[in-house]
Parts: C-alpha cells; sequence; structure tokens
C-alpha cells in the first residue's frame, strides 16, 4: 500500500449514541483504497456500530464520516447539513457490500436467487445476465453446486459465503464485514477466510471487524484496536499484535492471543 | 454401575450372546376398553335419538340442487370472497398504518381496531342497515346523490359491515406477519441498495405471508360460516334461501340440516385450498417439504414416478 492512494473511508471526530448511551466517541480514521484494514476490540468497543455507520444504517450524531470522498448520509449546502432521502441513501449503499454475523441470506430463495436479486432489482440486469454472474460469484466462493439450495438447507459457512458472492454482486467499491466468523463452528470458519484472503488479494477495500487475529497479521493492512467507544490504538497489525505499546491494547491480546 | 459389576463378576451369569429382540409382556390398559364403550354408546344414543325424531330425511336430497339454494350458496361465497377481499386490503392499510411512525395514523388505526374489534358484528350489521333513520340521502357533492334506501342495498349493508369488521382481524394478523420478519432482513436488503419499497414487497411480505396465511385461512373459513349473520339484514345468502324453503314446505329443520352440509362441503374444500397456499409460502422454510396427500398417493400407486415437490 503505497502512502498516496487516496482515502476510501474517511472518519473525523464521529460519535453515536443510542439514547443516554455513548457508543462511539470520537473515531477519526483512515482507510485507504485497496486496503484490508481490520477492526479489533472487545464487545460492546463500538466496533460494529461504527462498520454499520460506514453504509448508514446507523446515523451518526457528530463528527464527519467520507466515503470515497463523498459525506455519509447527509449533504452539505453552505455551512448546513441537509438529510439525504431514503432513496439517495440507498445510491450510495449499492456501492458498499456488507457481510453480517448472521448471515441474514434471504431464506424464502435460493442461494442463486439471493446472489441475482440486487442486481435484477437494483441495477435492472436482465434476468439471464445476472443468472450468469451469480452463477460465476457462486463459483468463485465454492459453491456453483449449492446454487438452488436454500439457505436453510446449507451450513453456516456455506451461507456466509453466498453472502459474500451476494454482496459482491453489486460490484462493490468497498466492502464490510461485521464479524463474519463468529456464528460459525470453528471447523467452517477456515473456508469463509479463504474467500476474503482471495478477494483481499484481488485488490478490494475491505474493513473487517473480526476475533481472528491470524487472519489480522497475514491479510491486514491496518489494524485499529477499539475500546470503549475510542480507537486506542492504531498501526500495522504484525507490530500491534506483537508489541502492542498500549497497556489496554496488551491487557485486550493477552486474553485472546 | 452395579448392574455391570454383577454381570462381569457373577459366574453363573452366562454373557449375553449379542442385542436380543425384547420380548416382554405390554401393560394392559382396561380404563381405554372402558372409555371407549361410553363413548361409542353415547354416540350410538344420539344416532337413536336422531334416527327416531319425526324427520323428513327425503326433503333434504329433494331440495339439496334446488334453484333458490344453488343461489345461496352463490351468493354465501360471492359475499365471503368479497368481504374478504375488503377485510385483506383494509387489514394491510391498518397494519401499515398502525406500524408507521406517524403518530396521528398511527393512532386512527389503533382506535378504528378497537372499535371495530370491540364491537358484534351483528350489532355492526343493524347500525349499517338502519342508517337510512338518520340519513335521509347520500351526497357525495357531485359524484353521487340518491337516497340513502335505495343506496344501502342488502349486499353493500352486508359487505360494508362484514368486510369493515374484518380489516380489524386482518390488522392484527398483518401486523404479527410484518412484526415477524427478522430486522436483519431489511438491514441486508438495504445495504444492498433495495429501496424501502423493494424491501417490503421483495424481502419482507414474502416472509410475512407465511405467518399471514394460516391464520387468513382460518379468518376465510370463519368469514363464509359469518355471512349467515347477513339473513337479519334481508340479505338472500345460503342460510335465509334455506329457512324460507324450511318455513314454507313445513321441513325447518330438514332444511337447517341442508344449509349446515353445504356449509361444511364449503369449508372443507377451502382446506384443501389453504393447504396448498401454506405450503406454496413454506418454501425455504425447512429442509424438505413433505409430499401432499396427492403425492404420496401417486407415490404408492406408480412407485415408478418420482413426487415432484420434494426438495432433495
Amino acid at each position: 500500500m503505497t502512502q498516496s492512494s487516496p482515502a476510501m473511508v474517511k472518519a473525523e471526530g464521529v460519535h453515536k449514541s443510542f439514547g443516554a448511551v455513548q457508543v462511539l466517541k470520537g473515531i477519526d480514521l483512515e482507510v485507504r483504497s485497496g486496503e484490508v484494514f481490520c477492526l479489533i476490540g472487545p464487545s460492546g468497543s463500538g466496533k460494529s456500530t461504527f462498520l454499520r455507520c460506514i453504509n448508514h444504517l446507523e446515523k451518526i450524531n457528530a463528527g464527519r464520516l467520507y466515503v470515497d470522498g463523498e459525506l455519509v448520509g447527509y449533504r452539505q449546502r453552505g455551512d448546513r447539513l441537509h438529510e439525504l432521502k431514503d432513496t439517495e441513501v440507498a445510491l450510495k449503499r449499492r456501492d458498499i457490500g456488507m457481510v453480517f454475523q448472521r448471515f441474514n441470506l434471504f431464506p424464502h430463495k435460493t442461494a442463486v436467487e439471493n446472489v441475482m436479486e440486487a442486481p435484477v432489482q437494483v441495477r435492472g440486469v436482465p434476468r439471464q445476465a445476472a443468472w450468469q454472474r451469480a452463477m460465476q460469484l457462486l463459483e468463485r466462493v465454492g459453491l456453483a453446486d449449492k446454487a438452488g439450495n436454500y439457505p436453510s438447507q446449507l451450513s453456516g459457512g456455506q451461507q456466509q459465503r453466498v453472502a459474500i458472492a451476494r454482496a459482491l454482486a453489486m460490484d462493490p467499491k468497498l466492502m464490510l464485514f461485521d464479524e463474519p466468523t463468529s456464528a460459525l463452528d470453528p471447523e467452517l470458519v477456515g473456508d469463509v477466510l479463504d474467500v476474503m484472503r482471495d478477494l483481499a488479494r484481488s485488490g478490494m477495500t475491505m474493513v473487517v471487524v473480526t476475533h481472528e487475529m491470524g487472519f489480522a497479521r497475514e491479510v491486514g493492512d491496518s489494524l485499529v484496536f477499539m475500546d470503549g467507544g475510542v480507537v486506542v490504538e492504531a498501526g500495522d497489525p504484525r507490530e500491534v499484535l506483537t508489541d502492542p505499546k498500549e497497556e489496554r491494547t496488551k491487557a485486550f491480546l493477552s486474553k485472546v492471543l | 454401575m452395579t448392574v455391570d459389576i454383577d454381570k462381569t463378576t457373577g459366574p453363573d451369569v452366562t454373557p449375553p450372546a449379542g442385542p436380543e429382540a425384547i420380548k416382554a409382556v405390554p401393560v394392559r390398559h382396561p380404563w381405554r376398553y372402558v372409555s371407549a364403550a361410553v363413548a361409542l354408546f353415547l354416540l350410538g344414543s344420539v344416532v337413536y335419538a336422531f334416527a327416531q325424531g319425526d324427520i323428513n330425511w327425503a326433503a333434504i336430497p329433494e331440495y339439496f340442487f334446488d334453484d333458490r339454494i344453488l343461489e345461496g350458496v352463490w351468493k354465501t361465497l360471492l359475499l365471503t370472497v368479497m368481504s374478504m377481499l375488503i377485510g385483506i386490503i383494509g387489514g394491510i392499510l391498518l397494519a401499515v398504518m398502525r406500524l408507521s411512525k406517524n403518530p396521528v395514523t398511527s393512532s386512527i388505526a389503533w382506535f378504528y381496531i378497537w372499535f371495530f374489534r370491540g364491537t358484534p358484528v351483528l350489532v355492526q350489521l343493524f347500525v349499517w342497515f338502519n342508517l337510512g333513520l338518520v340519513f335521509e340521502y347520500i351526497n357525495l357533492g357531485p359524484i353521487y346523490k340518491d337516497y340513502w334506501s335505495s343506496f344501502m342495498t342488502p349486499l353493500l349493508t352486508a359487505l360494508l359491515g362484514l368486510g369493515l369488521n374484518e380489516a380489524a382481524y386482518m390488522a392484527e394478523i398483518c401486523r404479527a406477519g410484518l412484526l415477524s420478519v427478522d430486522e436483519g432482513q431489511t438491514e441486508a436488503s438495504h445495504a444492498l441498495g433495495m429501496s424501502q419499497a423493494k424491501t417490503l414487497r421483495r424481502i419482507v411480505i414474502p416472509q410475512a405471508m407465511r405467518v399471514i396465511v394460516p391464520p387468513t385461512g382460518n379468518e376465510v373459513i370463519n368469514m363464509l360460516k359469518t355471512t349467515s349473520l347477513v339473513s337479519a339484514v334481508q340479505f338472500y345468502d345460503l342460510f335465509k334461501h334455506s329457512q324460507d324453503i324450511g318455513q314454507n314446505a313445513g321441513s325447518t329443520v330438514e332444511m337447517y340440516f341442508l344449509a349446515a352440509t353445504w356449509y361444511l362441503i364449503m369449508t372443507s374444500l377451502l382446506s384443501v385450498g389453504q393447504y396448498y397456499i401454506e405450503r406454496y409460502y413454506a418454501r425455504g422454510s425447512s429442509r424438505s417439504l413433505p409430499p401432499t396427500p396427492w403425492q404420496r398417493f401417486s407415490a404408492a400407486v406408480l412407485p415408478a414416478r418420482r413426487p415432484k415437490g420434494v426438495a432433495a
């Protein structure tokens, strides 16, 4: 990663609270184009919430959040912010893929229908073309033979790989992963990480909330350790994971490594 | 533990030569015979009583396909379908209103449901029927103007009474269905860039249907039976025709039997329809759908053919 690559995600003092509970207390960070950016931290540290702010599933209360140079969820006119309409938000989300901890596949659609749904419904791709592309993507995640299966007929690992294919079908410029392997049996984690590793190699910009330190060390370009709604430590994953500077990071890593 | 020790240490015990099928004396259930006998006796008494009654059984087949009866069956079905349509459309509307973030629409929906669910449908029918006592005309400005009595026909009374009442029940069923769909589904759909309307239409409603259809089927069957109330507002449905024939031909009870038989036939047919609609919306909810009775039948009769709808 060269330092000159432009910022895909830029956060400046991002705050988020749910009622009286402050979850994010001023997050500043920058995800460069083409890098794999890992977010680690204890549960409740706000890392998933921050991820959800990036595609405006959560509204931020203060600060500024940019994706590819554009404000998320707002338009600036003069010195006033205007909320974007639902349709405008949807338009921006097309380019941001998201993979959830609980997969969230559409249970009433088969694997290939799950992958085809957004291209057909949102981009207006003809069904035949969408089907061919969906089959290619399922091939890529190693599930071409499961195309006709419903999610309930697939294992967790298979469902998560279909979910990745579904997100890729919109040709996103940024992929968000919200603890993609946390709900999986240990045996199945490897297959999903393989797909993500492959995706990273292809140059996709990825923001990954994870507990897989091995993955972060091997594939990550940057790593941020969050706790209590703030960034505690940031840097190269190999450095932070092997030689953390902050006491809080040391304490966390000693428990999970 | 003690059993194990006995087995290994006891010199007289021959080691078991592999698993042997257990042949134990089954527990007897004498009370089952007694209760069966009592139930059969009671059933027999009822049948005997009716057989002894002064019932002109021949009148039932005589009038079974009478033109008036057939017209009544048709009117009953028509009324059921139209009232349910009003109920379903109104119910969806009310459910969306109740779930909306607008406090005014949501309160109005709440009030509507509270009122129509809280008053008997027969009372509502009579209110619609007798509104002519308080309104002389109906005046919709330039669109429509007429005497109330010629506007409010028995059909319209019946439709309004049954349909608007049904909407209140359907609203709760639809609301439960929409709420039953996991929030992650909406999020996933939004994250893919699908609009609010597309998310509702393509993702949420198809999944809500699995929760909505079974109680709606019950509502249809209930509605079919409830339509018999409209005889009270002079609407000639199956029940009203049967009643009229019964009084004229002097076979009142026989004609009630006849009506009951027709209602049973219709509700049975509706149950079959409901079974297949539920199957359709159960796609993907379980690993494989059980075969339908017809598939089971054809699989037994024609063993070479595989049932089509069974997922592998």
